[in-house]
Order: C-alpha cells, then sequence, then structure tokens
C-alpha cells in the first residue's frame, strides 16, 4: 500500500516488483493468447478470456439473486450510453443460448428523450432519436420511447407505493425454474411460428418487428405473453441472436405522439427554475424514474433493469451520502430496489467497471450512442456528482482498489425497516423518492395544521374549512414536509414549486388532505384501547 | 533523429466533442529529435486538435483519469502508458468514460 519515499505524483503508479504486465506476458487465465486488457491491479486477459469473464460476471450476478423469475416480462432501461447498451447486448446474447444456460426472461426496452432538459434542439433529438431507432430495431426486442415531456401526464398514482406479495421463498424460484424447464421439453406446436429462419447474422433485422408483423402473427401469439416465449427453440436450433428471440411485439413497441411545444417549454421552464446543477440532477433522475416506473406499469413489467455499472454505484453512493440520502443508500446503490412494491428496480451491471464495460464494446462492436446530458462539459466543480466523480476517479487512478472497495461496502448495507413499522402497516413514503421517511412527520405535520386551522374557526364547521385555509397559508410548506430529507434539501434550490409537473403537486395536495382529515377525526374516533380503559364511548 | 509518423487518432464516449465532434484524426506527426511517445503525443494533441476546455483532457502530463487510452485495440497499460514509443501507422484510441449509462 503506502510505501515510504514513493512518489505520488505521477498519475498511475508503477507496477509493484513482480514483472510489469507487459505484451511479452500471456494472459492470467489461459497462459496462451497475448493479453490485450489489465483489468482491477495487474490482471492482464487475453480477449477470449476477457469475454468469458465478462459474460460470466453478468449471468453471476443475475444467477446470485435469483430474483428474475422465468417468464417474467423486464424493462430494461437504456440511456443510449456504454453501460446501459452493453446490458442490452448481454441481454440479447444470453437470451439466444443454447436452452441449459438461456436467460429465461421477456424483455424490453424502454429510452427516455431527455433532450428538453438538456437544452437540445429539435433538430438534434430528432437526429438521436433517428440513431436510437436503428439499434432497437437491430435489437429486436418491444421497444418504447418516452419524452421527458411526458411527465406532465402522468397519473399521481405513479407516486403510491402498491404492495406486492412477496415473490417467495428460494424453494419458490426453485419450483418455478423446474416447471418452466418442463414446459419446455413438452411439445409445443401452437408456437413453431415463432422461431423465423434466423439467419446467422445478429445485425441483419431479419424480423423487423414493425406493427405490420403483429397483425400477421397467427393469434396464438398472443397467449405467449404469459408462456415463456423461448419454448419453442429446441436443442438443435443455432444459438442465433435476436432472430430465434423474435417474440410477437403485441402492440409493444409504443412510441408517443412528439411532444407538443408547449410541453416541452414548459419542461424547460422547470429546468431553467432550478438553481443549481445537484438539484437539477436530482430533479431529472427523480422525473426520469417515475416515468420509467409509469411505463413498466402500464405496459405489465414487473422489473426494470438499469446498467448502473460498479464505477457509477461507488460515485453514487458517495455522493448520496454528501446529498443527506444515507438512510437511502442500501436501496439506491444495491442490486435491488423495491421501493415502488410492484416494479423492482435491478442493477445486473453493477459488477462491471466502466473500464471493461468500455473495453467489451470496444472489442465486439456494441452499438451505443452518445447524447450530450445535463452536465456534459460542465466544470468539475459545478455540481455534487461532478465534485465526487473527479474525487473517485482520481484516488481511483493512484489507489486501484478504491472503488472495489467502496462498492464492497455497498454490498454490506442491509436494509432495515424503520422501528416500529416491521409488521404493521407501511409507513409514510418520501413524496418524489418514494423511500420510507427518515424525518418524523407527524409532529411537524400536527404543528402545520393547527396553525393553518385558527384563523378559521370563524366559519360554521372548522372541519370543512381546513383544506382552503392549509392552502392559503403555505402550500409549498405541505409538500415540503412530504419529503425525506435528501429531497426537501433539493428543494430548497427550487424557488417555486409551479412548474412542477402536476401530478406532484396533485398528489402531495391529496396527501397532506388524508393527513388533515384523519387528524381532524381522530378526536372522534373511538380508540379501542381508550375504551378498554376508561368505558368511555 | 525521428522519421515523421502517420498515425490515426480516434475519440470515443463522448471525448469526441472536445475535438469539434470528429471521432477519426489521420495525423502526420513531424520528424523529431526524440522518439514520439504517448507524453509528446499528448502534447501535440493538445497544442494542434484539442478545440476546448483542455482540462477535460489532459491533466497534467497524461489524460485525465476516466478516460482509457487504448493502442492498437490494446490497453496502454501493457505496453508502457506514457513511454510507449509510437510506431508507424498505429492507432491510438482514447474513450472517456465518463459519460456513463
Amino acid at each position: 500500500m503506502c510505501q515510504v519515499g514513493e512518489d505520488y505524483g505521477a498519475p498511475a503508479p508503477e507496477m509493484p516488483p513482480p514483472p510489469r504486465a507487459g505484451r511479452e506476458l500471456k494472459c492470467v487465465k489461459c497462459k496462451e493468447d497475448l493479453p490485450v486488457v489489465v483489468i482491477r491491479a495487474g490482471d492482464a486477459f487475453c480477449r477470449d478470456c476477457f469475454k468469458a469473464f465478462y459474460v460470466h460476471k453478468f449471468r453471476a450476478v443475475l444467477g446470485k439473486n435469483r430474483l428474475i423469475f422465468p417468464g417474467e416480462k423486464v424493462l430494461l432501461a437504456w440511456s443510449g450510453g456504454p453501460s446501459s447498451s452493453s446490458m442490452i447486448w448481454q441481454v440479447l446474447e444470453g437470451l439466444s443460448r443454447d436452452s441449459a444456460k438461456r436467460l429465461r426472461f421477456v424483455p424490453g426496452i424502454v429510452y427516455v428523450d431527455e433532450g428538453a432538459a438538456c437544452g437540445q434542439s429539435p433538430g438534434d433529438r430528432a437526429r438521436t432519436l433517428a440513431e436510437m431507432k436503428l439499434i432497437l430495431q437491430t435489437v429486436g426486442f418491444p421497444w418504447h420511447i418516452v419524452a421527458l415531456e411526458e411527465v406532465f401526464s402522468l397519473p399521481p398514482s405513479v407516486l403510491r407505493y402498491l404492495a406486492q406479495e412477496p415473490s417467495g421463498t428460494k424453494g419458490a424460484y426453485k419450483a418455478a425454474v423446474d416447471s418452466f424447464l418442463q414446459q419446455q421439453h413438452a411439445p409445443a406446436e401452437g408456437e413453431e411460428q415463432l422461431s423465423q429462419p434466423g439467419s446467422q447474422d445478429p445485425q441483419s433485422p431479419a424480423g423487423p418487428p414493425t406493427a405490420a408483423q403483429t397483425e400477421a402473427q397467427p393469434p396464438t401469439a398472443a397467449q405467449t405473453e404469459a408462456q415463456p416465449p423461448t419454448a419453442a427453440q429446441t436443442e438443435t436450433q443455432p444459438p442465433t441472436a435476436a432472430q430465434t428471440e423474435a417474440q410477437p411485439p403485441t402492440a409493444a413497441q409504443t412510441e408517443a405522439q412528439p411532444p407538443t411545444a408547449a410541453q416541452t417549454e414548459a419542461l424547460s421552464r422547470l429546468f431553467d427554475s432550478v438553481k443549481t446543477l445537484t438539484a437539477k440532477e436530482e430533479l431529472l433522475q427523480t422525473l426520469r424514474t417515475h416515468l420509467i416506473l409509469h411505463v413498466a406499469r402500464t405496459h405489465g413489467y414487473s422489473k426494470v433493469m438499469t446498467g448502473d455499472s460498479c464505477t457509477r454505484l461507488a460515485i453514487k453512493l458517495m455522493t448520496s451520502l454528501a446529498l443527506g440520502r444515507g438512510a437511502f443508500l442500501a436501496w439506491d446503490t444495491g442490486f435491488s430496489d423495491e421501493r415502488h412494491g410492484d416494479v423492482v428496480v435491478v442493477r445486473p451491471m453493477r459488477e462491471h467497471t466502466l473500464k471493461e464495460v468500455a473495453f467489451y464494446n470496444r472489442l465486439f462492436a456494441v452499438p451505443s450512442v452518445f447524447t450530450p446530458a445535463i452536465d456534459t462539459k460542465a466544470p468539475e466543480k459545478s455540481s455534487i456528482h461532478r465534485l465526487m466523480e473527479a474525487f473517485m476517479l482520481r484516488l481511483q487512478a493512484q489507489f486501484p482498489s478504491t472503488v472495489s472497495t467502496v462498492y464492497r461496502t455497498s454490498e454490506k448495507l442491509v436494509k432495515a425497516p424503520r422501528h416500529g413499522s416491521a409488521g404493521g402497516p407501511p409507513g409514510p413514503r418520501c413524496l418524489l423518492c418514494m423511500c420510507a421517511l427518515d424525518i418524523d412527520t407527524a409532529a411537524t405535520q400536527r404543528v402545520v395544521v393547527h396553525q393553518a386551522l385558527r384563523p378559521c374557526t370563524e366559519g360554521p364547521r372548522p372541519g370543512t374549512q381546513v383544506q382552503l385555509c392549509s392552502h392559503r397559508e403555505d402550500p409549498r410548506a405541505h409538500v415540503i414536509e412530504q419529503l425525506c430529507y435528501g429531497c426537501r434539501v433539493n428543494m430548497k434550490d427550487l424557488p417555486s414549486l409551479d412548474p412542477l409537473p402536476p401530478y406532484i403537486l396533485t398528489e402531495a395536495q391529496f396527501r397532506s388532505q388524508r393527513a388533515s382529515v384523519l387528524q381532524e377525526m381522530q378526536e372522534y374516533l373511538i380508540d379501542s384501547d381508550d375504551e378498554a380503559q376508561t368505558g368511555e364511548s | 533523429m525521428a522519421a515523421p509518423l502517420s498515425v490515426e487518432v480516434e475519440f470515443g464516449g463522448g471525448a469526441e466533442l472536445l475535438f469539434d465532434g470528429v471521432k477519426k484524426h489521420q495525423v502526420t506527426l513531424p520528424g523529431q529529435e526524440e522518439p514520439w511517445d504517448i507524453r509528446s503525443l499528448l502534447v501535440w494533441i493538445k497544442k494542434n486538435l484539442l478545440k476546448e476546455r483542455p482540462e477535460l483532457f489532459i491533466q497534467g502530463d497524461s489524460v485525465r483519469p476516466g478516460i482509457l487510452v487504448l493502442i492498437n485495440d490494446a490497453d496502454w497499460e501493457l505496453l508502457g502508458e506514457l513511454d510507449y514509443q509510437l510506431q508507424d501507422q498505429d492507432s491510438v484510441l482514447f474513450i472517456s468514460t465518463l459519460h456513463g449509462g
């Protein structure tokens, strides 16, 4: 580790006394070929061993956690960037392998067009979309393209936690896999039409899943939504990529109408009104999450996969600490995130570093599209995210185990329920990030409501006046009190809540109304404990 | 005395934004006393190719942390990093990993 007298001025340390990993050395795994890439600190892999290592990590992360059941619909969140593109490619290849080791879920892809928030011109956005569509057609999964402007038409229900029955114990997973395999071996005559006479070339969209094709599909196609679509593939099928996976895209290719100019302007206004880049990035992330959640719920996806890499998650962990989200680290950086209830967010790329991703994409020609983001070319000190990123990467350059150490720490974080809520009804959740609130709002809420009630006692019945008063008083306070600490800090940089999309304000109003009515009724409710003690009714 | 070298310099992952959006550059490095290595190549790039914001690409005498360098599709760590001596017709690729996702 630290050696007295060693000069740390150079960006990367010299290899320790064992011979430098030079071209003269062989790959550490197969010991035959010349190495092309150095992973971690000093492990040189050749091209084929690197590919095996990379793919194995992806499958191992999914297999270890056993969260994705066979036949389940999984939405892949794609930003066009290298990590998510790599994830999609892994899923593509994983679904096309021979049946023993094949991935077994039903994928779809969602792409969120954030051009308006990043200040892109309509021409640039159209160009980017065209590039995206080209890749989406090559991949062949059902895809959904949504513009960020659609947050203005989201329903308030997107902010609600929908409880989901727990998927069961390990026994349930094994049983599900076994029954899936049994189904596969039974003759599946109804699904022969699924197997396209696949060309060997995975790149050519020989079966472009356009809308026209769905009409041409025989009616039994509809039932395959629930059925494992790959059941038709027998062992004799050559493992080609997209063609054998052409499930009937039953109206799943969705691209809503291009956003209206008014919506785009509303979105620009929202982002312009945010004072700091940190708050902008957090807001963008929140809105994007809600949008993807909405797409998942609408189309029946029960899991969402995001392409967060090891490096990104390590940076995110440190950034979250700085932003006051320490209570939610386990959900923000863990493998699975069940804060929404029915839709679980999963991070299969969390063991791949950005370097591995970049190398893999380059060596194996994974297509990705570069789109400028909200913090492109921003100077280093412009936001907490940038600062933390620069800090981590610079530290990593000198101490190559930095990222993996932070990552290992994140693996140890445990999701503990808040005291008192274990086994009982779920506690209140943050309005924006939907994590269980880490601030005790009951006390603060009562104070605010009572203050609002006082001037209204002249009216006939204080109860009816409550909602009018509380909103005349301070609508902003009613939104703020429903946020967790981290989200409150972000809201400080948003001077006015008006530009926020309506679903947030509606849901905030609904919740505070409910809370104040409940508060009012408390005095009239017969508490069963009191009755037992005092005998009053 | 090193002869002039013809080298292909490529940028990816968003780094091309600093070079007017142009990804591939075929460059001819002039002949000079010392042989060309990556260190001197970076100086040359900064002077001749980099259009804006040098601090986003170069830090000190090396690349900014987060930018990968591939020489002929191999990791530069295997070849000596800054001290690798360029040959004619080499291909140097700079990939920025900072635009993740």
